[in-house]
């Protein structure tokens, strides 16, 4: 479908950059396949009252073609993947300015590839306003500007008051050219170009999908190359958006980051890995085991607050009451019992019953502690040491002697993390020891057993 | 110049040789030793409440740890507190620089954070004692724009940043506690493990990476995508890291056998993944796309199980709440949308 136009060159080698390119080339595949002669979707010229309607394919076709040969269930994702598609303008509606795909009889047509995205990006708003201009001198009612289009050519005769004359000229121009084409040939050129500017220039209230994240657009290389005219002008006032900063180059790593990064693959080769079959087992049973917390699987009790208004689900976990289910989860892992202030109460409850609560206080004295701003921070750390580690500790826990002596240096320059070793070796023990009989003990069984018996009674 | 062809050559060998050892410990894929588990079935969730009050599109949006609450970012220059629940603004906060990208809720629901082209992290107190949100401090030093920010507690934060490094700040003193560096592009998304003690970042170096907090290195790197990664999680019981990416795919690592397990991907999927969230159990992975939809994996097989159409411009960020019960969506159409 070789064209040639008013245009000037792609701005090809800069389109490489744009983050969206694998997005962009995904659908030039699928339009690749839906041109092909044999297996695509059939192109006809239909005879129309007075005249030809050249080269174009029904709603219906491109949505029955879609579901034929694309791995597309329904007609709804036909639909879906479709209008994404009109909408970055490789396929439009001949007679809508608006982008979107119906299945019925509304008549599309391909857009020429010099018109779309990957080649031609970002027109100047001069572009536009010669666009415009050359359409007021087209004497055609169906050229005829749409309410959205006059309110911008006003804004942009305003805009380039000073450079008008300069664009009329070109919008002359090109008028003059095309008056010399072949009739057929303008219909199809002529409905290109207005989908064209559909995409870039969307109707009010349509969704622009050329725009970009700024995240991203802050990073597009050499912007000031991409801002190439579509027509051959000269390069001008930038689009609304923010400044655009030169983006840094592609990060080149030097000598040091070459010796670190060779240090981290080493040390990332030595890891010990588990085996795939293993770890897919765990993530497997974790999924099962929280399937029955998971309120997407099973409602939660009694009701999902969300869907019933009632709030009583909620009002439920905030009480100090351990709910059945609650209790349950407890015995998942010592995690659980740790990340639930009434689990973590229950357990600490347990603990002093056998007078073994000085390890628990200090795993939560040292969570706390980590929490504090920094000024409270060395007051805090030699507190718990008093209380826990030094020689005499009213509260004496026991940790390894590596730990300790580590923790006696930590103290002397106390920071956020001066217990971080000791804490490991207690929270090892605790997993091992204390929790497995707070689990066994009758005191969690009882929890467990009583609310059960209690929502029995609820019916 | 040898001296470097060198390195880069020894760089290249040892990741040779890590592909190698992982392929050691490949014996079975998650499909498969899922194959036994239940099949999850259509799953079709139902917009509760609809959040209109931003004018423009919505960047960001993060859950407060009460479930009910949560707190969203938009150009039009506000952080909008929510009570999801009735719908009500609870806070409309005013930012300096309306070019907002991320926004982050403390675990204390003391404070909220926001940051985005200004580089700056900017924390803001909710619970001043004459009822305005002011300032509380402003955390400058990264040289490039603010992509994402994840309270420790009320006096750490952590951020990541365009100028492909992440930070952990005091918060109160306003300084940097320790830099992480070692991606080659900029960091577009942090999540912090469940035990506060590592955090992933995800990178337009199309990498995933875990530090370790408290030692200040980097411990894994993953790779596989062929594009940004735009959003990453942890998967809830902390073993495994999820990443969105442009190239229209997520994948699931797992941190133990320090490896991709699997890939979530349609044919028919195009546009890039913009943020993801797992549900409370981790079956089911919520991933935003630019193609306006949310769409529903289930973790374990790799099938789309639903789909979220409900948005009217791209999905910029999506959060279950921490109770698994609600799952929220902010969109460039400048609404947020609670579904479940």
């Amino acid at each position: 479908m070789a064209q040639t136009n008013n245009y000037g060159q792609s701005s090809n080698g800069v389109a490489d950059e744009s983050p969206n390119m694998l997005v962009y080339r995904k659908m030039e595949d699928v339009i690749a396949r839906m041109q092909d002669e044999k297996n695509g979707i059939p192109i006809r010229t239909v005879k129309s009252f007075l005249s030809k309607i050249p080269s174009v394919f029904s709603g219906s076709d491109i949505v029955q073609w879609m579901i034929k040969n694309l791995n597309i269930e329904d007609q709804v994702e036909a639909l879906h993947l479709g209008t994404l598609m009109a909408a970055h303008g490789y396929f439009f509606p001949i007679s809508d300015h608006v982008l979107t795909l119906k299945d019925d009889g509304t008549f599309y047509r391909f857009q020429t590839p010099c018109f779309t995205i990957p080649n031609c990006w970002e027109p100047e708003n001069t572009d536009y306003a010669v666009y415009l201009c050359k359409r007021t001198m087209q004497n055609k009612a169906r050229l005829e500007l749409a309410d959205y289009e006059a309110e911008s050519l006003a804004r942009l005769q305003r805009a380039f008051a000073r450079k008008w004359e300069f664009i009329f000229m070109q919008a002359e121009a090109q008028a003059k050219v095309d008056k010399k084409r072949d009739k057929i040939e303008r219909k199809i050129l002529d409905s290109q170009e207005r989908a064209f500017w559909d995409v870039h220039r969307p109707v009010p209230g349509c969704v622009n999908t050329t725009e970009a994240d700024i995240k991203k657009s802050s990073r597009m290389k050499q912007p000031h190359k991409t801002r190439k005219s579509v027509y051959g002008l000269q390069n001008d006032i930038r689009s609304h958006s923010p400044t655009h900063i030169p983006a840094p180059e592609v990060k080149e790593p030097t000598e040091e980051e070459l010796q670190d990064q060779i240090h981290h693959w080493q040390a990332q080769l030595d890891r010990h890995r588990l085996k795939m079959s293993k770890v897919a087992e765990s993530l497997v049973s974790y999924t099962e085991q929280y399937a029955e917390f998971d309120p997407f699987f099973t409602s939660p009790e009694p009701s999902n607050p969300w869907i019933s208004d009632d709030n009583t689900a909620w009002e439920l976990e905030v009480s100090k009451e351990p709910g059945q289910q609650r209790v349950k989860r407890w015995g998942f892992g010592i995690n659980e019992v740790l990340k639930d202030p009434v689990g973590r109460e229950q357990f600490l409850k347990f603990l002093e019953s056998e007078f073994s609560s000085e390890n628990l206080r200090f795993w939560l004295a040292v969570q706390e502690v980590k929490k504090r701003p920094i000024r409270e921070v060395p007051t805090r750390v030699q507190e718990i040491w008093q209380e826990f580690l030094a020689p005499g500790a009213p509260s004496a826990i026991n940790v390894d002697s590596k730990s300790y002596d580590k923790t006696t240096q930590n103290v002397k320059d106390p920071g956020r993390y001066a217990f971080e070793d000791a804490q490991e070796h207690i929270y090892k023990l605790m997993k091992s020891d204390s929790y497995s009989r707070f689990i066994r003990s009758n005191a969690y069984q009882e929890l467990l057993q009583a609310k059960k018996k209690k929502t029995k009674n609820l019916f | 110049m040898g001296e470097m062809e060198e390195l880069r050559k020894e760089a290249e060998n040892l990741k040779d040789q890590i592909t190698e050892a992982r392929k050691v410990v490949q014996d079975a894929t998650l499909p498969e030793v899922a194959a036994g588990t239940a099949v999850v079935g259509r799953v079709q969730l139902k917009t509760r409440k609809t959040l209109r009050g931003h004018l423009a599109k919505i960047y960001a949006m993060h859950w407060g740890a009460d479930t009910k609450l949560c707190v969203s970012a938009s150009q039009d220059g506000k952080l909008i507190v929510w009570d999801t629940l009735t719908t009500n603004k609870v806070n409309a906060i005013p930012l300096k620089s309306s070019w907002v990208m991320t926004c982050a809720y403390a675990p204390s629901g003391n404070l909220v954070a926001c940051g985005g082209l200004d580089n700056m992290c900017s924390i803001y107190n909710l619970k001043g004692k004459d009822g305005n949100v002011k300032v509380m401090r402003e955390l400058a030093a990264h040289t490039g724009y603010l992509s994402c920010c994840r309270f420790l507690s009320d006096s750490e934060i952590i951020t990541s940043s365009g100028d492909c490094t992440c930070v952990l700040w005091d918060i109160e003193t306003g300084t940097q506690k320790t830099i992480f560096a070692g991606h080659m592009g900029d960091c577009m998304s942090l999540a912090v493990s469940p035990d506060f003690k590592t955090f992933i970042s995800g990178a337009c170096d199309f990498t995933a990476k875990l530090w370790d907090i408290r030692e200040a290195t980097c411990r894994q790197t993953f790779s596989g995508h062929e594009s940004d990664i735009n959003a990453i999680g942890f998967f809830p019981n902390g073993n495994a890291v999820i990443t969105g990416s442009d190239d229209a795919t997520c994948k699931l690592y797992d941190l133990r056998a320090d490896q991709e397990l699997i890939t979530y991907q349609d044919s028919s999927i195009m546009c890039g993944v913009t943020s993801l969230a797992p549900s409370l159990s981790g079956r089911l992975l919520l991933a935003g796309y630019d193609d306006f939809n949310v769409n529903i994996w289930d973790t374990l097989k790799g099938e789309r199980v639903g789909v979220l159409a409900g948005h009217d411009n791209r999905v910029s960020c999506i959060g279950v709440s921490s109770d698994g019960m609600a799952c929220c969506t902010g969109s460039w159409d400048s609404f947020l949308k609670i579904w479940n």
